[in-house]
């Protein structure tokens, strides 16, 4: 049944259980409105696991390490399959990393990241509630504060 | 070989500060702070004329700050080493677009060890990783300027001939004052207890209440200074900055409300000293210069011996 919500793509990336009210960040953070692959969006299922869920498919696409970081920011419960010959080929949870590079924009306008060009670096300082502090101005953001770039 | 001296070269072995860079205090260890204090003591305490001979420090002052600027310059030139650098933001490379990292690059060929000023934070950071040679923070922005809080500790160390359990008040601008935050930080490897003195729009940080916290701190925040001034080992003042003020006759009248006078002084202990970072502007008045509790002039003095440790530590020369 599921797999009828949105058709089946060949080979690439299926990011599942999505909660309904980030699947258009992570779409946007993934920069997918710019992708020449086929992109399918699926949003408002119904989850027996998280409620309202979407699913978001891209074809011929693997995730980079800083795109997987992204979605476990926005995410942290979705699951990620690489999806080989339609067959799911790998299976992944998300964890959010210890730290995070390239990830996230600095909320302080003074810190160096936001005036030089340098990637952006932050210490995961708590997992259960989401906190972070600036590799570089040393100042922490809290989860409902972060821009993930 | 008993225990301690085992214990002594174990933590010898890891106080190898060489090639270090002196970024944020959040990087230093209660140990290691200790060995930065006991190098400045050596130094101050000996005849070192010749340490820096052959050695060049480049000063790199993206924002203007001519004390910490002057302290950096006479610490090495009193040992004997030489200095380059510019002052002025006019001059820097950073005017013309050029990258932070790659200026430094530029400089580390002229030099062994670098101090500098940025008005962004972080930016002592990012020198930092971009340098192969030692970068030693002189401030970047609001955020560090740990020379300042190894003096203050100096300061403190060489008055009360210990820095574990004081009592110590902090008084003024809480909120925006980097070296209240710093040194209230660094208080806590020690046991210290604080009190937070300042009008509620003044208060510290809840981010550094927070991590004072998780330190294991004790603290407690006031509004007035009376109250508590005959319990405290030291009383740190910082200058309260008009352009803090969104509303001017808020800061009239909070500026009146924190001036440490010789009446203010009463009930203080007789060994209570005052520390300011300088420059002040009427949180002390200046009849309280004559009095055995001002040591804010002594305490920029000591910037010197400090950075004298900084550099020879970081620069690995022999104290
Ligand atoms: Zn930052």
């Amino acid at each position: 049944m599921k797999e009828l919500k949105v058709s089946a793509i060949r080979d690439g990336t299926v990011i599942d259980h999505v909660p309904g009210d980030v699947v258009f960040k992570v779409v946007d953070v993934l920069n997918l409105e710019k992708s020449s692959e086929t992109v399918m969006v699926a949003a408002n299922l119904k989850s027996s696991r998280i409620g309202q869920k979407g699913i978001i498919k891209v074809s011929g696409k693997i995730l980079t390490k800083e795109e997987v970081d992204k979605i476990a920011l926005l995410a942290p419960n979705a699951t990620l399959n690489i999806i080989r010959d339609y067959k799911v080929a790998e299976k992944a949870s998300l964890s959010v990393p210890d730290v995070l590079i390239n990830v996230i924009k600095c909320n302080n306008p003074n810190c160096i990241t936001n005036n030089d060009s340098v990637k952006t670096k932050f210490t995961v300082v708590s997992k259960d509630n989401i906190r972070v502090r600036c590799h570089y101005c040393e100042r922490y953001i809290d989860k409902e504060d972060i821009k993930v770039l | 070989m008993d225990i301690n001296h085992r214990a002594s070269i174990l933590i010898g072995e890891s106080m190898n500060f060489k090639g270090r860079d002196i970024i944020s205090m959040r990087d230093f260890s209660k140990a290691e702070i200790m060995h930065v204090l006991n190098t400045a003591k050596k130094i101050e305490n000996g005849n070192y004329s010749n340490l820096f001979s052959g050695k060049v420090m480049a000063s790199l002052f993206f924002e203007p700050s001519t004390r910490t600027r002057l302290s950096f310059e006479s610490a090495m030139n009193r040992l004997g080493g030489k200095v380059l650098g510019f002052a002025d933001k006019g001059v820097s490379s950073s005017s013309k677009g050029e990258s932070l990292g790659d200026a430094i690059k530029v400089v580390e060929g002229y030099s062994d060890v670098i101090a500098m000023r940025h008005p962004l934070e972080g930016a002592a950071r990012l020198a930092a990783e971009a340098a192969s040679i030692p970068v030693i923070n002189g401030g970047d922005g609001s955020n560090q300027h740990p020379t300042q809080t190894f003096l203050d500790l100096y300061t403190i160390l060489k008055t009360k001939k210990t820095l574990e359990g004081l009592t110590v008040g902090f008084i003024g601008d809480l909120k925006y004052g980097r070296t209240v935050h710093s040194l209230a930080h660094a208080l806590s490897h020690f046991g210290a207890e604080m009190y937070f003195i300042s009008p509620d729009s003044l208060r510290m940080p809840k981010d550094d209440l927070n991590d004072l916290k998780a330190m294991g701190a004790s603290f407690h925040e006031v509004n007035d200074l009376e109250k508590v001034i005959g319990k405290l080992d030291v009383l740190y003042a910082t200058r309260i900055q008009r352009e803090r003020f969104p509303d001017q006759l808020e800061y009239e009248k909070v500026k009146n409300s924190y001036v440490i006078s010789k009446k203010t002084l009463q009930d203080a202990r007789k060994d209570m000293i005052i520390m300011h970072p300088l420059p002040r502007v009427n949180e002390i008045s200046e009849e309280v210069d004559g009095t055995p509790h001002a040591l804010y002039f002594e305490q920029a003095r000591n910037g010197v011996p400090i950075r004298q440790a900084l550099l020879a530590l970081t620069l690995g020369v022999d104290v």
